[in-house]
């Protein structure tokens, strides 16, 4: 129980431990547990910036799409005006030569009828002429009587 | 029990011998071989710790070693912040030296009794105490470094002329000079005192207590030591950390200026 010199020999080491731990202990941790702490606070931040900047980011797609749709349904209502109106367009077209093709029909008709009518005119003639042959019995002229001939036919077209 | 024929016979025998250093020399130059022995070993093993989890210490991920380390060194830290304002670079590693030093040797007595003495015997050494903290000298060598780092830190921040004059004029004002004078002397003194005493008896009783268990029947033996084996566990830590607390409390004075 008697206080001796293990006292001073117990005091160095004390103070031997104190400095070691001061000088090659301390420092070293503490540090890493601030830097550590210093890195945890950046990394939060990090995260805390990129979540805003995904929030930004959706935000801004959202936006764009809602672009895209209404340029999208605006080419839409565009492509529909145009194809009504190459419809119409075509419509019109076929009316037009469809009359034309009419027209055309119209005219040829006529034109096979006045042909027709010639032949008619000119087989007529000559029926009258044979059946006045007949009837008078006689020769007609033809040469002397040209006139006539003319005459009636063209009172016949 | 060990080595009955240096001791007394009986219970008495066996725990004068439990309690009795190993000691060279005689009157004061003696020296107590098995306190300087443990806490130096002890204290080895505690560098050996911290400098190992220093040496690898990284910001990034930590290992085992470091993570206990660094536990050791907030929990420190944040005891430290809180009772101590001023900017020193010496309070925490001091505080964190004495709390694993003492609780290391502190932790001597959660060894079997007779365990350690029965190897010290089979190697021909008769008288063990291994508890670093049964030992008045190993107590006061701590109490006393810390008291002189108060006296130090007192004279240093207040100045010789400060400390004198808050030895001298408080509580009471000049008029009770001679009174405040005994009174600080008292206070101070007290401190190193009762820093030693109160970690020396908590646990010189608790070794005591562990003997007296050693010498009941050994069907009893489980039953009593157990418990109080779960609960010595609480007490050498908060002995630790008590004379941690205590130390930053008294120097965080010492640095107060009136």
């Amino acid at each position: 129980m008697s206080i001796n010199a293990t006292l001073i020999g117990q005091m160095i080491t004390f103070a031997l431990l104190v400095w070691f731990t001061m000088k090659y202990i301390w420092p070293p941790l503490f540090d890493s547990l601030e830097e550590r702490k210093k890195k945890i606070a950046e990394g939060l931040a990090a995260a805390e910036k990129g979540h805003e900047e995904i929030l930004l980011a959706e935000k801004k797609a959202k936006k764009v799409l809602k672009e895209a749709k209404e340029q999208s349904s605006e080419i839409v209502t565009l492509a529909q005006k145009r194809a009504n109106e190459i419809v119409e367009e075509s419509k019109d077209t076929a009316k037009k030569e469809g009359e034309r093709l009419i027209v055309a029909a119209i005219a040829q008709i006529e034109q096979e009828r006045q042909q027709a009518k010639e032949v008619l005119r000119h087989e007529v003639v000559s029926l009258a002429l044979k059946a006045a042959e007949q009837i008078l019995g006689a020769e007609i002229d033809q040469g002397k009587h040209q006139d006539i001939i003319s005459k009636v036919s063209n009172q016949l077209g | 029990m060990a080595s009955e024929a240096h001791a007394a016979e009986g219970a008495t025998g066996y725990i004068i011998h439990h309690l009795t250093p190993l000691r060279v020399g005689e009157g004061f130059w003696s020296l107590h071989l098995d306190t300087l022995f443990f806490s130096a070993v002890l204290g080895g093993l505690f560098v050996w710790f911290f400098k190992t989890a220093a040496e690898k210490a990284t910001s990034g991920v930590p290992g085992l070693a470091q993570n206990f380390a660094e536990m050791l060194i907030e929990f420190i830290d944040t005891q430290v912040k809180d009772s101590f304002h001023g900017n020193s670079k010496l309070i925490a590693p001091l505080a964190l030296t004495i709390f694993c030093w003492v609780f290391l040797w502190n932790f001597m007595d959660m060894f079997p009794v007779d365990l350690l003495p029965l190897i010290g015997s089979l190697m021909g050494i008769d008288y063990l105490r291994v508890v670093p903290s049964t030992d008045l000298n190993a107590t006061f060598a701590m109490s006393i470094s810390v008291f002189f780092l108060i006296i130090f830190y007192s004279i240093k921040i207040k100045g010789p002329v400060g400390f004198a004059k808050e030895l001298m004029f408080q509580p009471f004002g000049p008029w009770l000079l001679p009174f405040n004078l005994l009174l600080k002397l008292v206070e101070e003194i007290a401190k190193p005192i009762s820093l030693a005493l109160r970690l020396f008896g908590n646990l010189y009783a608790g070794e005591l207590i562990f003997i007296l268990i050693a010498l009941l029947p050994w069907y009893i033996q489980p039953v009593l030591s157990f418990p109080w084996a779960i609960f010595h566990i609480l007490i050498i830590t908060l002995q630790a950390f008590i004379f941690m607390v205590l130390t930053v409390v008294y120097l965080s004075m010492a640095h107060e200026d009136h």
